[in-house]
């Protein structure tokens, strides 16, 4: 089982690299997607089968890898973008950022005092690169909804982190989790539609009017 | 009852959707959270009840629970008048949104299970976004995106260190449980590195929920752009229930024998928000921004009275109270204010007073009592914590605390004498809004419940705060 866990978090990895290079949004919603959806799979090669275990894979398959990119998929088609034009760091900046967040997290988890079941397991440092690329995407990126993105890639670090605790998370609070995971990117998504139907536009530069 | 206190105002949420009429989903504000008051109030007096597994009653979530609910509940009077004078807006969302707000505040303050408390002051977050957005303009979106993508990533951070928290408890090798007594009761044991990363990240996540410095940045756009109201409930309750959050992992801190590296941190946080607040409520033009930076400020001294300890944190428990309603009271003259002349800048706004006595002169009163200005309660707060910055021999904290102090007070006083004194400016438009006995009462009362806390502490309340403080002064 260990293996696929392995593949599935260096799939992760790569996707988080495909999200940082890619500059049709479309695009880096599927990418968010399957992200979420291999994400699912970790509970059950980590803790085996179980009632628990299949909740939370299912409950996670249906929430960041099918509702949440569905409600982006349509708020795109509602207002109608397809790229992200002109980032304020460039696309191959980002990359070499994304690449050496990577390996600051992979360097850093092995001076962690880790359990020694936890030794040299990927789950660690990939949570953390994840985390770190879901920041690169909210601070570089001027599109409301990339930034979208970049929060949901922060939470897909944070629950790779969790799994490795999922004994200790009720079920009920796994699924207070999620749902408000969607709620919030529910709201956000509303709100994007609002952010274009007052500035003609989802660059978030426009949104400098509140300042001291 | 621990239960009902919770369902209630989301039982009275869901009716809204079921009324036909505006004045009747109105109603129902004052109606759920006058409910939830009683209820709350029962279960304050209460002896101590037998906690649920999730759900439970220590002497800081009594504290918190008393402050939110009777803010709430004035805010619900000032709502019902408030909304009714808005008929030309739905209020579906609003009041349904608001009652939602309610229950989730009651159940952070209530978990006994850091899972738990991190969805519902999740749920806050979500909850209040729309309401921030109520008046549908460029600049209230532009505050409500800030808003619901700032809180939500530090949210997020405050995830991983709950997540770090349960890893510390793993490496004792014993049941992960994210129960807070569990916790509590293991922490002597936890592996420090990760406790320790875990309450920084709690400090992070729930410090940009309660604003403090330098994760404030949301905060003068989102009071600035929503109704006073709203800003009444965010400044005065939910930072109440951010900073209760924070306590939280203080205490695993203080039963983990790390109370002092628990305490470095807030006191150095607490010193940079009241120095940031400081520089930037000088020649601020706006009212409600000038409001949120004092929010900073206090949020950064309640930070300091608990970094600081002893009767300090005492200070602090009384300083929670007196902030949230004092916060309370300003931001809902100021709405009366903005109301009447359709203005919150300085250059709008000129005295106050003569077109509204009543909100004219609370906004002053209040700024007097916010800026620690006897008799008023956060002058007996704020006197408290430098009671305690001294007897601990920090004089140089002491001197830069006070220094900062005046600063604020004669930062806003200028704002604040120059909106409401003088004669009404007769070039401004005047829009017939006068004074009214349901948007002025609450503030009133609010007022009131302040300047009788700086006279006269009841004993009840005085051993409500001791038991409080003893919970975050514990030392293993």
């Amino acid at each position: 089982m260990d293996h696929l866990s392995n593949f599935c978090l260096l799939a992760v990895v790569l996707i988080n690299f495909y999200c940082l290079g890619s500059a049709r949004l479309g695009a880096c919603i599927q990418a968010v997607a399957l992200q979420g959806a291999l994400l699912a799979l970790l509970p059950l090669t980590e803790h085996g089968l179980s009632g628990h275990t299949l909740f939370l894979a299912l409950a996670a398959l249906a929430m960041k890898g099918g509702f949440i990119p569905w409600m982006l998929f349509r708020a795109i088609r509602e207002v109608r973008i397809k790229r992200e034009v002109e980032p304020l760091i460039g696309y191959v900046p980002t990359l070499i950022l994304g690449a050496l967040t990577t390996v600051a997290a992979f360097i850093f988890a092995d001076y962690l005092p880790l359990l020694p079941e936890h030794l040299g397991c990927l789950f660690i440092p990939v949570s953390l690169a994840t985390l770190g690329t879901g920041f690169l995407l909210l601070i570089t990126r001027r599109k409301a909804i990339t930034q979208v993105l970049g929060y949901l890639m922060l939470e897909n670090g944070i629950f790779i982190f969790g799994i490795l605790l999922s004994e200790a998370m009720p079920l009920m609070v796994e699924a207070g989790v999620l749902l408000d995971l969607l709620v919030g990117v529910f709201v956000m998504g509303i709100v994007l539609n609002q952010i274009n139907r007052e500035f003609s536009s989802l660059n978030t530069e426009r949104l400098s009017a509140l300042r001291e | 009852m621990l239960i009902a206190v919770i369902v209630v105002p989301l039982f009275f949420a869901t009716i809204v959707w079921l009324l036909p009429s505006h004045r009747m989903r109105s109603l129902m504000l004052p109606l759920g959270s006058g409910l939830q008051l009683i209820l709350s109030i029962l279960l304050i007096c209460q002896p101590p009840i037998r906690n649920l597994a999730w759900i439970g009653l220590d002497d800081l979530a009594r504290l918190v629970l008393l402050v939110t609910a009777v803010l709430f509940f004035a805010c619900a009077v000032y709502g019902l008048d408030y909304l009714n004078l808005r008929v030309d807006r739905d209020n579906h969302i609003m009041v349904s949104c608001l009652l939602v707000f309610l229950s989730a505040m009651t159940l952070a303050v209530l978990s006994r299970h850091l899972g738990l408390l991190w969805v519902a002051v999740e749920t806050t977050t979500i909850a209040s976004a729309p309401l921030i957005y109520f008046n549908r303009n460029a600049l209230s979106i532009e505050a409500t995106w800030k808003y619901l993508l700032i809180c939500s990533v530090g949210i997020a951070l405050a995830m991983l260190g709950i997540l770090f928290v349960g890893y510390a408890s793993l490496s004792n090798g014993s049941e992960v449980s994210l129960q807070f007594d569990t916790l509590l009761a293991e922490a002597p044991h936890m592996a420090g590195p990760w406790l320790h990363a875990g309450f920084v990240f709690l400090l992070v996540g729930f410090g940009t929920k309660m604003g403090l410095a330098p994760l404030h940045t949301w905060k003068p756009d989102a009071y600035g752009e929503a109704p006073g109201l709203v800003g009444a409930l965010l400044a005065g309750c939910l930072t109440s229930v951010a900073f209760l959050a924070i306590l939280r992992g203080v205490q695993l801190m203080g039963a983990a024998g790390d109370l002092d590296m628990a305490r470095h941190a807030l006191l150095g946080m607490g010193l940079l928000s009241l120095t940031v607040a400081a520089i930037f409520v000088i020649r601020q033009t706006d009212i409600k921004r000038m409001l949120a930076f004092s929010s900073v400020e206090h949020m950064g001294i309640l930070a300091i009275g608990v970094g600081i300890g002893g009767i300090a944190t005492f200070g602090a428990m009384l300083h929670l109270i007196n902030n949230a309603l004092t916060k309370g009271s300003l931001f809902l003259a100021a709405g009366n204010i903005h109301r009447a002349h359709a203005s919150k800048k300085m250059s709008g706004v000129h005295g106050a007073m003569a077109r509204l006595p009543l909100s004219g002169g609370l906004f002053l009163a209040g700024f007097l009592a916010i800026t620690g200005s006897p008799p008023f309660g956060p002058f007996l707060s704020e006197f408290t914590i430098l009671r305690g910055v001294f007897a601990g021999e920090h004089y140089l904290i002491g001197a830069l605390v006070l220094t900062l102090l005046a600063t604020v007070f004669i930062g806003m006083g200028s704002t604040v004498l120059s909106v409401t004194q003088g004669k009404a400016d007769p070039t401004l438009e005047d829009n017939g809004f006068r004074d009214r006995l349901l948007l002025v009462a609450p503030p009133l009362l609010l007022l009131l419940i302040v300047l009788m806390l700086g006279l006269y502490l009841p004993e009840p309340l005085s051993q409500l705060l001791r038991g409080a403080a003893a919970l975050i002064e514990v030392q293993p």
